[in-house]
């Protein structure tokens, strides 16, 4: 198995921490990963995105042109991303903020509306948390057992006691993705 | 099994020297590699090992600071990113004139000048043809993972302390930035003043009765003397050119055309010969892990049997001429790359190979 994934969105909405997450996750289960942030001045204020990379092998290039699936957070991001996904692909969105919804006829689309969940539950925090449990329940690349582990171990032990109002997102995220096209 | 963590190569090289043993750090931040001062200062050593961590006022500064340390016979490093190296290079020059062991990490950004803060390997000339002034060469090792980053740490401090010499470890900012898993390993302990006097007899570790004074200089200004020394400093090298070659082959086997890269461009290049030979085109790489000394002989076999060789480098094409001397133009060598902080794709790797090479 070897996952190629982008995460892309504004700063501040916990990109970098989700991939991590995920990256924390496949350690735990025995993968490879690799974390390739963007970095530079366009991550103050801006977008930022994460190239992550699950494998049961040694990962080659940590830079890749076409992903297996896109998570796209906001509408510069749907731009630039939409247009990278492999054929037959996934791409799962959130529709806050977004203006021109995804085009393409040839890759799978979900519609994951995280923003608007997170502040149903009363917390913008767990917004990350709630596009990975979507993620997840379309492309179980880990096991939950190891995404609460992964959670552990990106988190200094003082916000510990957080991990339970995580699982609850990403088990929200589960429940409210919803398919938009399928190839 | 040993503890494994996700880490940045930059701070995986921060890491790695705190349990190498490490007894000084000095430098200066600059993008892309703060991260090991950052992760440093944050981790505080001087309670783990007793490490010194200094943020100096100028990169000049950090590199003699490592030029005094090297010379009592301690463990001491810097890192920098290009613009903080070229500053660094008479710093350097002194110390391989002197014939000091120390590590200088380059996390390499985009140049000439103050450039992008994104990642390049356009400092491959200064690297391994000098940078400072005079014959010199700096054993230097390009990793390609920050499980690398982590392991050349020990190994460049092995290697500078064999031959007395400065090593360099030449990484980019995409290693520099990226996260992966790094298997740590446990902590050696700092050298004792008994082990460095045993060590390393020609440091200053204080004048004791039963020997003369050890001194620390580049000067001397009787050239008899000094081209006697330089010969010495061109044995040495010989001698590194004769031990020390390091490098990985993968799918060479039954390869009729060769990718040679070093670094990140490496990893580029797995991913091309996988679509290459989904293609049914049989290519095979050579990444040099030493780029002084370089894998010259290994190459010359591999002419033999590959019909043409594509570099790809994030830069103009600087290691492509090594490349070229070492197959002493039997082959078409060809070169491909991106500048500026632009990492090419894998894709885009595999048009230039069937472009110039097939």
């Amino acid at each position: 198995m070897t996952e190629e994934l982008i995460i892309a969105g504004f700063g501040g909405q916990g990109v970098l921490s989700m991939g991590k997450i995920l990256c924390y996750s496949g350690i735990v289960q025995g993968q490879e990963v690799t974390w390739m942030p963007s970095y530079g001045p366009e991550m103050r204020g801006g977008t930022a995105n994460v190239t992550v990379i699950l494998s049961d092998e040694r990962i080659s290039s940590p830079i890749v042109g076409e992903f297996d699936t896109a998570i796209i957070l906001n509408q510069q991001s749907m731009d630039k991303f939409e247009k990278t996904v492999k054929k037959g692909g996934t791409l799962i969105y959130d529709s806050n903020g977004i203006t021109r919804h995804p085009e393409r006829k040839d890759i799978n689309i979900y519609l994951v509306d995280a923003a608007e969940e997170a502040s149903k539950m009363d917390s913008a925090k767990t917004f990350n948390m709630i596009v990975l449990g979507g993620y997840l329940k379309i492309k179980p690349v880990v096991k939950m057992e190891n995404v609460v582990a992964g959670i552990k171990k990106s988190l200094p032990e003082r916000y510990h006691h957080l991990v339970p109002m995580n699982e609850k997102a990403i088990v929200r995220g589960a429940e409210i993705i919803k398919q938009i096209q399928k190839v | 099994m040993k503890e494994l963590r996700l880490m940045k190569g930059n701070e995986a090289i921060a890491e790695a020297a705190i349990r190498a043993g490490v007894d000084g750090y000095f430098g200066y931040p600059i993008t892309p590699q703060s991260e090991v001062l950052e992760y440093l200062m944050s981790e505080q050593p001087e309670k783990r090992t007793g490490m010194v961590v200094l943020q100096a006022e100028s990169e000049v500064a950090a590199i003699n600071m490592v030029y005094g340390g090297a010379a009592t016979g301690k463990k001491v490093m810097t890192s920098s990113s290009s613009p903080g190296i070229s500053l660094k290079q008479e710093g350097i020059t002194y110390i391989a004139g002197a014939e000091l062991p120390c590590l200088i990490v380059n996390v390499v950004r985009g140049g000439p000048g103050l450039g992008t803060i994104q990642p390049a390997q356009s400092d491959y000339f200064q690297s391994v043809k000098g940078g400072g002034h005079g014959d010199y060469k700096l054993i230097v090792l390009a990793p390609s993972s920050v499980q690398e980053m982590y392991d050349f740490v020990d190994l460049a401090f092995t290697l500078a302390f064999k031959y007395r010499n400065p090593a360099l470890i030449l990484s980019d900012g995409a290693i520099g930035q990226m996260m992966e898993k790094v298997e740590i390993s446990d902590q050696k302990p700092r050298w004792t003043n008994e082990e460095i006097i045993k060590m390393s007899p020609w440091a200053t570790t204080g004048k004791t009765p039963d020997r003369p004074h050890n001194i620390i200089t580049s000067l001397d200004l009787d050239p008899s003397k000094q081209e006697k020394f330089n010969h010495k400093l061109q044995a040495k090298y010989k001698e590194i050119e004769k031990n020390e070659v390091r490098f990985e082959e993968i799918q060479t086997k039954d390869a009729e055309y060769l990718f040679v890269a070093y670094g990140t461009s490496s990893r580029i290049c797995q991913k091309s010969i996988q679509m290459a030979r989904a293609k049914g085109i049989k290519v095979g790489l050579l990444r040099p892990i030493t780029l002084f000394p370089f894998p010259s002989k290994r190459l010359f076999e591999l002419s033999k049997q590959v019909k043409g060789i594509l570099t790809v480098e994030m830069s103009a094409g600087q290691m492509v001429e090594d490349v070229k001397l070492a197959v002493k133009c039997s082959i078409p060598v060809e070169h491909y790359g991106r500048m500026g902080g632009i990492i090419p794709s894998p894709a885009e790797v595999l048009t230039a190979l069937e472009q110039k090479i097939l």
